[in-house]
């Protein structure tokens, strides 16, 4: 009883817009393969969470599928390397991120050979998924480096743990991709539907979900068609896979987690909560076949399919790449007409964002290069005044109000656009889009949060500076106090000491008056000369000591060239600072 | 009569008691505004206010002694949010107290001659080394308050902005770019047609 449309009916999800899909470009051609770059350039941090620490050093020679960084911390995942080569560089280079900025990545030259690491399969295409333990198959998710490919990047593993722990009953396989242009979930499901579907079986095994859902944009029949087939084809009558296949309406954002959610099941995630909190678990479509990968054949996450479109590619496609390709290699393949380019975007239009360089590798985020030609995504014109007509709120598929968080965001509230829920918002740029005055609304979200994050990364660090601070002046004081201690001690003793040989001469004294009054003057006059000559000796050495140091050697006497040379230079330094 | 009084007495002793429990049990142990206005502070430790250090300022303000735009690490947010906390005026920054963005000291190695003066002058135990060794900054909890700059024999101490990273990267605010011709006429257009239609 798992097929088609056993779910009585769909809920609809609030806002969003309906977009042109320029998918028939792509949808169906065949899954190209990329031609063997000469250098990857593989970045070590292609995940939330901490950079994968390097393994490997300049000069080793590394294998396909080989570990290049291992996972560091508890939110990371490993990379491998894509091909067989030699490492050349660990360095900093340009990669796929909205500030252009550079990141550790390692460089591999290809020996063009292919040669991959010892692989053993946990399991072989014959044998039935039961028999492998939910730890053996998260065990392995963890290894290959697998992460959210819909575009989150969370390390997957973690996620299938906190799930584990959470309860979650409900699996929701996410395949609607509704962004335009892109289609490389949609081939993925027709032309490789086993993959996907056993890739399902893993993960619901290890999340022990009752039911998955699979969602799909009603605009890829084939897809739904072949996945229909397939489904078919593995439920036997004492062995039903509960997965069902669910077409969505094609509506932006319908691929979006929560809204992905509600229309399947009509239940909303709660504000600034996690699918897991309502007992359900979302993944994309090529996790699961990364998770396949993974399993069936012990490979690692180290390729994906990107799709290659826009108006200024020759032949637009889908083409397997490995992880570390530059883009302009793949952009020469698919056939670049450079005079027609306007802009590079990695993604889609709706979220994706303007490469600086073609010079950037590919990374298991990469899910589509858009190459515009003049004319087919026109920047907008400038922005006017907000005229409050609320389209954007009407929009807004989270139900926010981005008009009123717009205004508190450009003013630099940062408490009041909190008040607005700004973190709920999921940039999807609706609001944007359909803004008659061309505001950069998501622009805005975007800036006010990252600002938050600052702030508060900001306000941790002073925090820390204050301890700190404290510290150190409870530490100087103590110092101090033990100093002061120190000193009244050894005052004392001192004082003790002296007491006593007062005493002492007491005594003396009256021994004397006891005995010979005669010794006892001459004993004290000669006690009286000997302090005399006492107090002259010590005189006399401190004035001998003295004229010693006088005489002696210092220490810019007689120095040598390149001491001179030394100081000189500091003292220009000192003499420049001033 | 006597009950009134007696009423009274009771009361007054009842709250007596409230006030002389609440007085022992919420006892607050330094000053909150202080503690508010330091919570502010950026905790540099630098002394650019010409106070010893952060509390030391906060301490100041909350006693009416010093201005709220005294602060250059703090920049224009600290002093609206000192504005916002103690309903002040907002305070221009003033024009040495410009900031330039967050700056970390380094020690050239080659240079430093181990003589330890830095990290007594550090506020934050952000230097590490000892005598006649090498020192070196601790990056991460170096607050760039320049102190160690000055007592340096050797000037091997220099402060190099926060290099960028993936990690504290932020989108920059948008550009709003009103094309005012434009929204001139859109406005006058506006204007006029609630003129017209609207208004009496």
């Amino acid at each position: 009883m798992s097929l088609s449309s056993t779910l009585s009916h769909l809920w609809p999800f609030p806002g969003g817009v309906k977009l042109a899909g320029h998918k028939t470009l792509t949808n169906h051609q065949p899954i190209t393969t990329a031609h063997i770059a000469r250098q990857l350039i593989i970045p070590l941090s292609q995940h939330i969470g901490q950079p994968a620490e390097p393994t490997v050093n300049v000069g080793d020679k590394v294998l396909k599928g080989q570990v290049l960084g291992y996972a560091h911390g508890p939110v990371s995942a490993p990379v491998h390397a894509s091909g067989s080569g030699v490492v050349t560089a660990i360095e900093e280079h340009l990669v796929p991120h909205p500030s252009g900025l550079s990141a550790l990545c390692i460089f591999i030259d290809t020996d063009g050979y292919e040669q991959w690491t010892e692989r053993s399969p946990l399991l072989s295409s014959q044998q039935n998924i039961s028999e492998l333990s939910s730890e053996q198959i998260h065990e392995q998710i963890a290894k290959a480096g697998i992460v959210g490919l819909g575009g989150a990047l969370y390390p997957s593993a973690v996620k299938l743990k906190t799930a584990e722990k959470m309860h979650t009953d409900t699996l929701i396989i996410n395949a609607a991709e509704c962004e335009p242009y892109i289609t490389c979930d949609d081939v993925l499901m027709q032309k490789r539907p086993e993959e996907v579907i056993l890739g399902i079986l893993l993960i619901k095994k290890v999340v022990g979900a009752k039911q998955c859902l699979i969602g799909i944009e009603d605009n890829k029949t084939e897809a739904y068609q072949t996945l229909l087939k397939t489904i078919s084809g593995y439920n036997t009558p004492h062995c039903d896979t509960q997965i069902e296949i669910v077409q969505v309406p094609t509506r932006y954002p319908a691929g979006g987690e929560k809204q992905l959610i509600q229309v399947l099941t009509g239940k909303e995630v709660p504000t600034q909560g996690l699918p897991m909190d309502i007992g359900i678990i979302c993944h994309n479509i090529t996790t699961a076949v990364a998770i396949y990968n993974a399993v069936y054949r012990d490979e690692p996450l180290i390729s994906r399919i990107v799709t290659l479109t826009g108006g200024a590619i020759k032949q637009p496609q889908n083409m397997e790449v490995p992880v570390g390709t530059p883009i302009r290699d793949i952009l020469n393949q698919a056939g670049l007409d450079e005079t027609k380019i306007e802009k590079i975007i990695m993604g889609g239009p709706m979220m994706g964002f303007a490469l600086p360089s073609i010079d950037i590798p590919i990374t298991k985020a990469t899910n589509c290069i858009l190459v515009s030609e003049k004319g087919e995504l026109a920047s907008p014109p400038p922005a006017m005044p907000c005229i409050r007509c609320a389209r954007c709120s009407d929009s807004c598929p989270m139900s926010l109000l981005p008009q009123q968080m717009y205004w508190y965001a450009k003013a630099r509230d940062l408490e009041k656009v909190q008040d607005y829920n700004l973190f709920d918002c999921i940039e999807c740029g609706c609001c944007s889009y359909s803004c008659p005055s061309n505001i950069p609304l998501v622009q805005y979200f975007r800036y006010a949060k990252t600002e938050i994050w600052d702030d508060e990364l900001e306000r941790n660090k002073a925090n820390i500076a204050r301890d700190r601070h404290e510290f150190r002046e409870q530490r100087l004081e103590k110092a101090k106090a033990a100093k002061a201690e120190a000193a009244r001690l050894r005052k004392e003793k001192l004082l003790k000491k002296k007491a006593l040989d007062a005493k002492k001469a007491k005594d003396n004294a009256k021994d004397n008056t006891k005995g010979n009054a005669k010794d006892n003057d001459e004993k004290n006059q000669s006690d009286k000369h000997s302090s005399t000559d006492l107090i002259q000796e010590a005189i006399a050495r401190a004035k001998a000591k003295k004229a010693q140091q006088q005489s002696q050697k210092k220490n810019t006497d007689n120095l040598s060239e390149a001491q001179q040379k030394q100081i000189d230079e500091v003292n220009e330094r000192r003499r420049k600072r001033s | 009569m006597l009950g009134g009084i007696l009423a009274f007495l009771a009361l007054a002793s009842f709250f007596g008691l409230v006030l002389g429990f609440a007085a022992v049990v919420f006892k607050v142990e330094s000053n909150p505004v202080v503690n508010q206005i330091d919570a502010l502070l950026p905790q540099t430790q630098c002394g650019q206010c010409s106070f010893a250090g952060c509390r030391p300022y906060a301490e100041a303000i909350a006693a009416g002694d010093a201005q709220i735009n005294l602060c250059p690490p703090g920049g224009a947010n600290l002093i609206q949010s000192l504005a916002d906390l103690l309903d002040l005026e907002v305070l221009p920054v003033g024009e040495e107290e410009i900031f330039q963005g967050p700056i970390v000291a380094i020690i050239i190695e080659e240079i430093c001659i181990g003589c330890t003066l830095c990290i007594q002058a550090c506020p934050v135990d952000a230097i590490l080394g000892a005598a006649k060794q090498m020192h070196t900054v601790i990056e991460s909890e170096c607050t760039g308050c320049e102190l160690c700059v000055a007592p340096c024999p050797v000037d091997c101490i220099e402060m190099l902005p926060v290099k960028q990273t993936l990690k504290n990267w932020r989108w920059p605010e948008p550009q709003y770019n009103v094309n005012n011709k434009e929204a001139d006429t859109i406005f006058t257009t506006l204007d006029q047609v609630l003129t017209e239609n609207v208004r009496p």
